[in-house]
């Protein structure tokens, strides 16, 4: 006992002295969470879009109304060739083409169907995905308003009601503020372990400490104990600029919320000490964790949802801790569930946490050569 | 006990270099042995064996009734270990890095302070025990690292290279610590390269090539190695006549110091043999452990070819 509290003591002095990686660890929530919690909007909004209306109607101006009406396309250009439209497309300067073709008036006034050309660029998907659906929409309301002019007692023979729980109306911050905030605490304390053994290797410390009576596991606890307190530390600090800036609401119990993510903090600790066990020096750490991070963030289903991929890399995001901790945070923040909800979850990332600090723990050996 | 150390064919292979070749060490609890030789020799290797952080390739030993291979815990619970890198914490202060050794070795919280301060009067470091490391000189720095190494009292203490990189006035104060210690009934095991230092030793293990050559104090060592009589004489080319002269009847053994030659003779008598090489008269010398390691060396070297 004696022997931990003397590595918790000296790894307390030294991140004390290190006032650089303090600052970032406490900036870091707080900078990135603004940046990236007002940057990140999958809902794309004002595409601009290039209008060439052959029609010139009031029925065509009241269609191009109906667009920009919406909020998602702004009418940024209007030209009378089709040429134009690709030119403008081409170039990037719209990302919507809307052709209106001579006919329409004519069409909508012999109970036709009315076409209407939309181009869309789909180098970038998300941007093109919410240019379809609102475009398809926009068509199908226009449509359903047609028919009830036409035909005033009818009613349409379907009626689905959606209802969107937890984020009704859709703010995109609520669902990735909880993720960023994750994102954040697992790379802190990743990147700072995987230093943590492999620093001491460097400077030669390690040979000292090998030769002296201290256990491994003595040595593992007093090394991650500090850390786990500076975890909770910025995670505070996270939560704070989530529910300010961000006004992401706390529906489950914050208790709950503290206690949960101790399991993902040591978990992301083991993680980070078995790097550091098997790296030689600091760089190969520093590329190993960077080598197992960013798959993590990108497979846990902080950006894109795990149901839409690929079973092998569907299992594969098993093994993520950020995959549980996404589930438990945005349970308890958005959802206000509890732990009986999260009971898995939180047994994953307890078996993950035993695991890797029982390797690093084995690995870690006494000996030299 | 009669021995701290005994080993009996410790050796330990990296593949298929041999860095410790069947190497039998006995040494006596109060004794300061100096593990000498070149860099390579195999004196580190040896060490960390003895440290209990390596384990041997065969051969047997034990260190203070512990064995190398089954009880090296035990071993760690009662030895000093200081290496050639200072292993200080650059970011703690004097009494810092001390407290967390004091701590590591889990001395009782009452006698701790006291310890400290012992460590710090030891070490000569009164008036810096708030300085951080990384703003000590390297003397400081290595009277430190030996305090840490020392702080749990142990009963051996094992110091590589302690004084590579310090200045020789340091040196010496440094080695009259290690003499304290001595006398207070602690095994030392200290590895050098500097002669000088070696000589002040109560025993030598001259180590080459991963083979110990020669275990004995110095005085032991030159009676036994330096039969006949050490003349030095001064040459304008002594490159040359190294080798003529080692080839002159009545010559046992010679070597190059700059531009002067040791020569030894079977008979003080022959000196005349060599007066015509030298451009003054030769010079009756005692034997220098140099000249025992350096005949040591060509022994061995002499063996194999």
């Amino acid at each position: 006992m004696s022997r931990i509290l003397s590595v918790i003591k000296k790894e307390y002095i030294q991140m004390r002295r290190d006032r650089i990686t303090l600052a970032l660890i406490f900036m870091l929530p707080l900078v990135q969470m603004l940046l990236f919690g007002y940057a990140i909007q999958t809902e794309v909004k004002h595409i601009p879009t290039v209008v060439m209306d052959q029609s010139l109607s009031s029925e065509s101006r009241d269609m191009i109304e109906s667009f920009s009406a919406s909020g998602y396309f702004d009418v940024a250009y209007t030209v009378d060739s089709y040429d134009a439209v690709t030119a403008s497309i081409d170039s990037g300067k719209a990302q919507v083409g809307i052709i209106i073709p001579p006919d329409f008036t004519r069409k909508l006034q012999r109970n036709e169907s009315a076409s209407i050309q939309v181009l869309v660029d789909a180098s970038d998907n998300m941007v093109a995905n919410q240019a379809i659906a609102t475009a398809n929409s926009i068509g199908l309301l226009k449509s359903q308003e047609i028919m009830v002019k036409n035909m005033p007692s009818s009613t349409l023979p379907y009626d689905v009601r959606v209802r969107p729980w937890y984020n009704p109306d859709g703010i995109t911050a609520y669902y990735m503020v909880p993720a960023i905030l994750g994102i954040i605490l697992t790379m802190t304390m990743v990147i700072i372990t995987a230093l943590a053994i492999v620093r001491e290797r460097e400077l030669g410390t390690l040979e000292q400490l090998i030769v002296t009576p201290l256990k491994p596991y003595e040595l593992m606890l007093g090394k991650i104990i500090p850390y786990i307190v500076l975890g909770y530390l910025q995670i505070t600090v996270a939560l704070l600029v989530a529910s300010f800036f961000f006004h992401v609401p706390i529906r489950g119990s914050l208790l709950e919320l503290y206690f949960l993510t101790l399991f993902f903090i040591t978990a992301s600790l083991g993680l980070g000490l078995t790097i550091s066990n098997v790296a030689q020096n600091q760089t190969q750490a520093f590329q190993m964790a960077f080598f197992v991070m960013l798959p993590s963030i990108l497979l846990s289903g902080f950006m894109f949802p795990r149901q839409a991929m690929p079973k092998i890399i569907y299992y594969l995001s098993f093994f993520i801790p950020l995959t549980y901790y996404l589930d438990i945070i945005r349970g308890i923040m958005l959802k206000g569930i509890g732990f009986s909800y999260l009971i898995g979850q939180v047994t994953a990332l307890l078996v993950f946490s035993l695991l890797m600090l029982g390797v690093s723990t084995a690995k870690f050996k006494k000996k030299l050569g | 006990m009669e021995y701290t150390i005994t080993t009996c064919n410790l050796t330990k292979k990296f593949g298929d270099f041999t860095a410790v070749d069947h190497v039998n060490l006995n040494i006596k609890p109060g004794e300061i042995c100096a593990f000498l030789g070149p860099n390579g020799a195999g004196k580190t290797t040896a060490i960390r064996m003895l440290c209990g952080i390596l384990e041997p390739s065969c051969g047997s030993g034990s260190v203070l009734g512990y064995d190398l291979y089954k009880d090296t815990e035990s071993i760690k619970q009662n030895l000093g270990y200081m290496s050639q890198k200072f292993s200080l914490y650059q970011d703690l202060n004097v009494i810092e890095n001390l407290d967390f050794y004091a701590g590591i070795y889990s001395i009782d919280k009452n006698i701790r302070k006291i310890r400290i301060e012992e460590m710090i009067c030891l070490a000569d470091l009164q008036g810096s025990e708030l300085e951080l490391v990384v703003n000590l000189s390297q003397g400081f720095k290595q009277r430190l690292a030996l305090a840490c190494a020392i702080i749990s009292d142990p009963e051996i203490i094992f110091l590589d290279e302690p004084t590579s990189g310090v200045s020789p006035a340091v040196r010496r104060s440094f080695f009259n610590i290690i003499q304290e210690q001595a006398g207070k009934g602690k095994t030392i095991i200290i590895s050098t390269h500097f002669m000088d230092e070696a000589e002040r030793c109560g025993q030598i293990a001259f180590f080459n090539e991963g083979k110990l050559l020669a275990l004995d104090n110095p005085d032991n060592l030159k009676k036994e190695f330096i039969r006949g009589s050490l003349f030095r004489i001064e040459v304008d080319n002594p490159v040359l006549l190294l080798d003529k002269i080692s080839k002159l009847p009545g010559v046992k053994d010679t070597s190059m110091h700059g531009r002067t030659l040791h020569v030894t003779l079977e008979e003080k008598a022959n000196v005349d043999i060599i007066t015509g090489y030298s451009r003054t008269i030769p010079e009756a010398i005692d034997p220098s452990l140099e000249d025992v390691f350096l005949v040591l060396a060509r022994r061995r070297g002499d063996q194999t070819s």
